[in-house]
C-alpha cells in the first residue's frame, strides 16, 4: 500500500516537472512572439513609402524617412564583407587543410575568443585604431569594426564545412596528380559552397543589426552618404537615437526602422536555414 | 588520412621529372603560407585589441592606479573617475539575468532534448534560434516602450508592496533600472544557454538513460539522476557562456537601465553597466583622461569576459568532444 502511494507521488511529481519544462520552452517562444508582434504591428502602422525614399528631417518638421541610413547600412555591411570574407575564408581553409593539430587548436581558440569579445569593445578598438589617429569618425572605421566581428564567424563556419567534404573526393583529385591548392580551389571549396555561403549570410545578418560598435565609429550623419572617410548613418544606429529621443515622431520612425531591420535580419536567417536544410 | 595522400603526390610524379614534382609543391607552399598569414591575422587582431586598449587607457591607468576599481565617483568636470558602480551594475544585471534565464533555459533544453517529439522539436529549436538572431537594439526598443511600462506598474508596485521589507525591493518604481536590465538580459541569453545545453544533453549516451529507466525510474528521475549529472560540466559551461554574453551586452541594456551612476541595493533604481556607460558617453567624451577612463572601463570588461569565455569554452569543449560529439 505504502509503495503504491510512493509510486503515485513520484508519477505525479514526474508529470508536474515535465509540464514545467514544456512551460519553460513556451515562455521562450512567447517572448519571441511578443517582440516580433509589437515590432510588426507598430512597424507596419508607421511604415510608408516616404520612409524609404526620403532623407531624415530635422526636429520639428514632420515626415521624412531613413533613405540615407538604409543605404548606409548596406554600405557598411558591404565594406565589412569585403574586408572579412577573404580573411575569414583563407583562415578557414588554413584551419581545415593545412594546420597541424596544435596550431589549429590555438588559432581556433583565438577565433572563439575573438567571437566572444563584446561588440562595444570591438568598437572601442576601431576607434583607437582608425578614428583617433585620423581625427575623424568614418564609414571605414565602422566597416573595420564590423569586419572584426564577422571574421571569426566566417572562419569557423568555413572550416567546419570544408571538413565535411568527403575524403574520397580529395583522394580522387590527388590521384590525378593535381596539386593541393588547385584541389582546394577547384574541388573542395565547390563541394562546401552551401556551408560556406550559409556561414557568410549568417555573419552578414548578425552585423547588419550591430549597433554598439557604430556609435563612435560611424557616428551617424545628417547629410547622407558622402564617402568612406566621413561619418555615415546606419539603420540600427538611428533606431537607437530615435528611440531615446523625446519626440514621438522620431519614436514612430524608430519602430518603422526596427520593422525593416527585423525583416532583413530574420529574412536572411530564415532563407539560409531553409536552403541549407533542403540540401541536407 | 591527409598524410597518406600527401605521400601519394610526392611519390607518383617524382619518378621521372624532378621539376614536375617540384612545381605543384611551390604552388602549395605559397598557398599554405598565404592561408597561414590570414589565420595568424586572427591572433594578431586579438593581440592588437589588447595592446591598443592598453595604450589608450594608459593616461587613466597612470593617474588613478588601482583606486580606479574602488572609487565611486564619475565626474568629467573635476576629472575624477572610478569604475565601481559600473562594475557593480554589470555584475548585478547579469546576475539577475542568469537567475531568470538558467531555470527557463535548462527547462527548455530538457524539453527539446528529452521530451519533445521530432516534429515539435525542430520548429521549437528554430524559433529559439530566431530569438537569438534579433538585433539587440530592437530588443531594447521593445524593452523601452513595451516592457518597462509593464514592469513599472504591475510588477515593481507589486514587488514593492509584498516584498518591500527586503532592501532589493525598496524605493520608487522607475521602470528603467537594474530589474528591467536583468530581465532584458535574460531574454537575450536564454537562446544561447538553451542551444548549448540541448547539444550537451544530446551528447549523453542513450545507455545511461536506458539503465536508469530499467531500474524503474520515472522520466524526471532519469533526467535529474542520469542525464543532468552526466553533463554537469557542459551545463555549467553553457551558463557561463551565457554570462559572457550578458556581461558584454550593450544596446538593449543601455536603453532600459536608465544610465545613472548609482551604487544601491535597490533593483528598482536606475543604474549603469560598463558597456552602457561606454556606449552612452564615448562619443561625447573629450580629453585624454576622460576618454582614457572610458577605455579603461572597456579594458576591465574585456578582462572579465575573456576570463569567463575561456572557462566556458574549456568546459563545453570537454563535455561535447570527449564524449563523442553531440551532432
Amino acid at each position: 500500500m505504502n509503495r503504491t502511494e510512493g509510486y503515485l507521488q513520484r508519477r505525479w511529481f514526474n508529470r508536474l516537472m515535465l509540464v514545467l519544462c514544456g512551460c519553460a520552452a513556451a515562455i521562450t517562444i512567447i517572448f519571441l512572439a511578443l517582440i516580433l508582434g509589437y515590432t510588426f504591428i507598430n512597424g507596419i502602422t508607421y511604415f510608408n513609402l516616404d520612409f524609404i525614399t526620403q532623407a531624415s528631417k530635422p526636429v520639428g518638421e514632420s515626415g521624412g524617412g531613413m533613405r540615407d541610413e538604409i543605404f548606409g547600412t548596406f554600405i557598411l555591411v558591404g565594406l565589412a564583407s569585403v574586408i572579412a570574407l577573404p580573411v575569414g575564408l583563407l583562415a578557414g581553409i588554413f584551419l581545415a587543410e593545412f594546420a597541424g593539430r596544435k596550431m589549429a587548436s590555438a588559432i581556433r581558440f583565438a577565433a572563439d575568443i575573438l567571437a566572444g569579445v563584446p561588440s562595444i569593445i570591438v568598437g572601442v578598438f576601431a576607434y583607437a585604431l582608425l578614428v583617433r589617429p585620423l581625427h575623424s569618425y568614418s564609414a571605414l572605421s565602422a566597416g573595420v569594426a564590423l569586419a572584426i566581428i564577422m571574421i571569426p564567424v566566417v572562419a569557423r563556419t568555413a572550416e567546419e564545412s570544408l571538413r565535411l567534404v568527403p575524403g574520397s573526393q580529395r583522394e580522387a583529385a590527388l590521384a590525378l596528380g593535381i596539386s593541393r591548392w588547385r584541389i582546394i580551389l577547384g574541388v573542395i571549396i565547390p563541394g562546401a559552397t552551401t556551408g560556406i555561403v550559409t556561414g557568410i549570410m549568417l555573419a552578414v545578418a548578425r552585423v547588419a543589426g550591430e549597433t554598439a560598435p557604430l556609435i563612435f565609429t560611424a557616428l551617424g550623419s545628417a547629410f547622407g552618404v558622402q564617402g568612406l572617410t566621413v561619418p555615415i548613418g546606419a539603420l540600427p544606429l538611428q533606431i537607437y537615437r530615435y528611440a531615446l529621443s523625446p519626440y514621438s515622431d522620431w519614436q514612430k520612425q524608430a519602430w518603422a526602422a526596427a520593422f525593416l531591420l527585423v525583416i532583413l535580419v530574420l529574412g536572411i536567417n530564415i532563407v539560409v536555414r531553409l536552403v541549407s536544410n533542403r540540401r541536407k | 588520412m591527409m598524410k597518406k595522400s600527401e605521400q601519394a603526390t610526392t611519390l607518383l610524379p617524382g619518378l621521372r621529372h624532378k621539376e614536375a614534382a617540384a612545381r605543384p609543391r611551390v604552388g602549395d607552399r605559397i598557398f599554405s603560407k598565404v592561408t597561414l598569414f590570414f589565420a595568424l591575422l586572427i591572433v594578431l587582431i586579438l593581440a592588437g585589441l589588447l595592446i591598443a586598449l592598453n595604450i589608450d587607457a594608459w593616461p587613466a591607468v597612470q593617474k588613478f592606479g588601482l583606486s580606479f576599481l574602488t572609487s565611486v565617483s564619475w565626474d568629467p568636470v573635476r576629472e575624477e573617475f572610478g569604475a565601481l558602480p559600473a562594475v557593480y551594475g554589470t555584475l548585478l544585471s547579469s546576475l539577475i539575468g542568469l537567475i531568470i534565464a538558467v531555470p527557463v533555459s535548462i527547462g527548455s533544453a530538457v524539453f527539446l532534448s528529452e521530451l519533445a517529439p521530432e516534429w515539435l522539436c525542430r520548429p521549437c529549436s528554430f524559433l529559439i534560434e530566431m530569438l537569438a538572431a534579433i538585433p539587440s537594439v530592437i530588443i531594447g526598443l521593445w524593452g523601452l516602450f513595451v516592457m518597462v511600462p509593464f514592469i513599472r506598474n504591475p510588477i515593481e508596485k507589486w514587488l514593492g508592496s509584498s516584498l518591500g521589507f527586503l532592501p532589493f525591493f525598496q524605493g520608487p518604481p522607475f521602470g528603467v533600472g537594474f530589474l528591467s536590465a536583468g530581465i532584458i538580459l535574460a531574454i537575450m541569453v536564454i537562446p544561447i544557454i538553451t542551444a548549448v545545453s540541448r547539444d550537451v544533453m544530446r551528447a549523453v549516451p542513450i545507455t545511461q538513460r536506458e539503465a536508469m529507466l530499467a531500474l524503474g525510474a520515472t522520466r524526471w528521475e532519469m533526467i535529474t539522476r542520469a542525464v543532468l549529472p552526466y553533463c554537469r560540466s557542459g551545463l555549467i559551461g553553457a551558463v557561463i557562456l551565457g554570462l559572457g554574453r550578458a556581461l558584454g551586452e550593450t544596446m538593449a541594456v543601455t536603453m532600459v537601465i536608465g544610465n545613472s551612476y548609482n551604487l544601491t541595493p535597490s533593483l528598482f533604481s536606475p543604474g549603469v553597466t560598463i558597456a552602457s556607460k561606454v556606449a552612452s558617453e564615448f562619443s561625447e567624451a573629450s580629453g585624454d583622461l576622460y576618454i582614457g577612463s572610458l577605455i579603461e572601463l572597456a579594458l576591465v570588461l574585456f578582462g572579465i569576459t575573456l576570463l569567463v569565455n575561456i572557462i566556458a569554452r574549456l568546459l563545453v569543449w570537454r563535455s561535447i568532444s570527449v564524449r563523442g560529439g553531440g551532432e
